[in-house]
Order: C-alpha cells, then structure tokens, then sequence
C-alpha cells in the first residue's frame, strides 16, 4: 500500500482540465527516468487488467491466453496553469499492450518515443504503431555514455522518419533536458497544427 | 558502425482516432499573453451529463459532498481523498486498483451525485494551438 497524496500533491480547487502526453520505448531506456525529472510529484503507478477480450484483439496472441494480464504504467504531473495540468505517462515493459489500454492514446496530445542507440531497434515496434494510429511523436535520443553517437541524419534515415519529425538527444534524468524534449513536442504540434490551420 | 533499419508505416484509417468537433475559436482579444483567457473554453469538452461521460485516465475527479454514511468503505476513502481535484489516474494509485475497477467506483459516485468529472481535453482534427501555447507556456516555467 503507497502512502497517500501529501498536501502538495492536490490540484488546487481551480483545476478544471488535464492534458497527456505519453511517453515510449524500449525496456530499460529511461521512460520512467524522464517522468520522473519532470514530475511535481513523485511518480505513481496505475494499472489496468487487460482480459482475454482485449488480449485478442493482438493478432499475435495464441487461444490459449486465458489468463488476464496486468499492465503497469507510471505517471507523473506538471501544472501547466491554476486550471490546466499536464500528465506524463510513461509505459514499462509489454509495449504491445499498450495500445490495448483503451484511452491511453486515444486524446494523448502527442508522444515522445525515446531511444537507446545500442539497442534502437527495440522502439521500431512503437514507432510504426503510432504511426498506425495517427499519433504525432518526436524522438528523443536517450544519451547513454558507452552509446553510440549516430549523426541526426543518420538516425533519421534508419528510423525512417521524415525530415520534418524533430530527434533531439537528451539526459532522461536531467530535468531541464527532460522538458526540452516536451518543448520539442509541443513546438511540432504546434506547427502542424499551425499547417492545418491553412489548409 | 551502421544502424539498424527500421521501416515507416502508414495510417491504418481503422485505427486513427475519429476526429473529434473541433472546438469553435474563442474571439481573439488582442494584445495580452494571457494564461488564463478564456477559462470557460475548457468545460467545452465536458458532456452536461456526467454519467454519461467516458472516464478518461486524466479526468480530474473532485468532491462534491462529504461522504454520506450509506456508502461503502472505499467509496469512502475515495471521496476524502478528492476533497481536492485528482485524476483518475492518481486515485487509481493511491488506491491501489486497476483502472477499469476505479472507474466503475466513480461512475457510482456520479450518479449519486457525490463527485464532479472534469473532461480532459483532448487532441483534436485541428489542435487548439491556444492551449498549445499554455502548455509551452508552463513548461517554460518548469
């Protein structure tokens, strides 16, 4: 059992809206490390019980999976003004799950897909199903020091990533690093909807 | 060394979310850079009839009355702790249930009336670039 919310951990009576924006990758490249550098708060855990129901909707999935599967995700929280809050989703581990927990995309203002150059095939799964689905996404290049340094240019080519999707290197674990990466979404965001507005 | 080689994928129209109504542009009221223009703007989103409306994983849940005596242990627990607004989200943490059981537990408490559901907002067709700004705004901050 976790403590409870401490006062600071209220919204202020004010708060009238919440926005998201999730947070993906690989096992192990820093997801919950960047929820965590930004939060006000320290970064809780929810989860959801996927059933059978849900679990066949994944193509890969054999009959036999009777048993429900239970995935974890953590979040944290930055108050944006005294009305607006914005949530930080990070998704540990299961990433095909994921996109089973119905609302965790769906209305997300967009995604930051980080990577890990030593294992950067680890998010091309993620990647394409955001892509599926619409969801727009930049790609933050978690900085590991043993990693190897590709040229943007090059990441961009083998990521498949068309030249207007912002890459930017970060430190998951530096909080001012951390929100550039969320600055670097928002900006994107903007311009497209910035371009659709001429449209 | 060369990179692995990942392979773009093209929206499958069965998956992407179907856009929403956009909301209708606020009237411009020049000049300032106001955080907090138009506050009503985002109760837009909200149905009238909460009960109706879908829990999201960020709807912010608050209070509306003290817990009666009728209602059970949990929901209870559940009330004290959004005398202050918190999303579902968070409930769900400190109350150490899954989402699906958290929301059935508060869509209880919006039929009793005994809580509030503030929609998020959501991504919509064309995204209001005003709250865009907000968020860029108070991520500045940070």
């Amino acid at each position: 059992m976790i403590p409870g919310p401490r006062t600071e951990d209220h919204l202020p009576h004010t708060a009238l809206a919440a926005v998201k924006i999730v947070i993906v990758g690989g096992f192990g490249v820093g997801k919950t490390t960047m929820v965590g550098s930004v939060s006000e708060i320290r970064p809780l855990t929810t989860e959801e019980t996927m059933t059978q129901a849900g679990i066949g909707v994944d193509d890969n999935y054999g009959s036999d999976s009777k048993t429900a599967t239970t995935v974890a995700m953590d979040f944290g929280r930055i108050s944006i003004t005294d009305q607006l809050v914005l949530y930080l989703f990070g998704t540990p581990g299961q990433e095909r799950f994921w996109f089973l927990w119905n609302g965790l995309f769906e209305g997300a203002l967009g995604a930051v897909v980080l990577i890990d150059t030593r294992r950067l095939e680890v998010s091309f799964d993620v990647m394409g199903r955001l892509e599926e689905r619409g969801v727009p996404f930049v790609v933050a290049v978690n900085s590991f020091p043993d990693a190897p340094r590709y040229p943007i240019d090059e990441l961009r080519t083998a990521l498949d990533l068309s030249p207007e999707i912002p890459i930017i290197e970060c430190d998951a674990r530096r909080r001012a690093s951390s929100r550039d990466v969320l600055m670097t979404l928002m900006r994107f965001l903007h311009s497209l909807a910035m371009s659709g507005a001429l449209t | 060394m060369t990179p692995p080689q990942r392979k773009r994928r093209l929206p499958r129209p069965e998956l992407v979310q179907p856009p929403l109504p956009s909301v209708p542009p606020a009237p411009e009221n020049g000049g300032e850079d106001g955080d907090n223009k138009n506050p009503e703007r985002l109760y837009v989103i909200s149905g009238a009839d909460g009960a109706r409306a879908e829990l999201d994983l960020v709807t912010l849940i608050v209070a509306r009355a003290d817990p009666p005596p009728s209602v059970t242990p949990e929901q209870a627990v559940l009330l004290r702790l959004c005398l202050a607004p918190l999303s579902v989200a968070e409930l769900s943490a400190y109350l150490n249930l899954p989402f699906s059981a958290m929301t059935a537990l508060i869509t209880e408490l919006i039929t009793a009336e005994l809580v509030q559901a503030r929609a998020p907002i959501v991504r919509q067709a064309l995204p209001d670039r005003s709250l865009l700004e907000a968020v860029m705004h108070g991520l500045q901050r940070l």
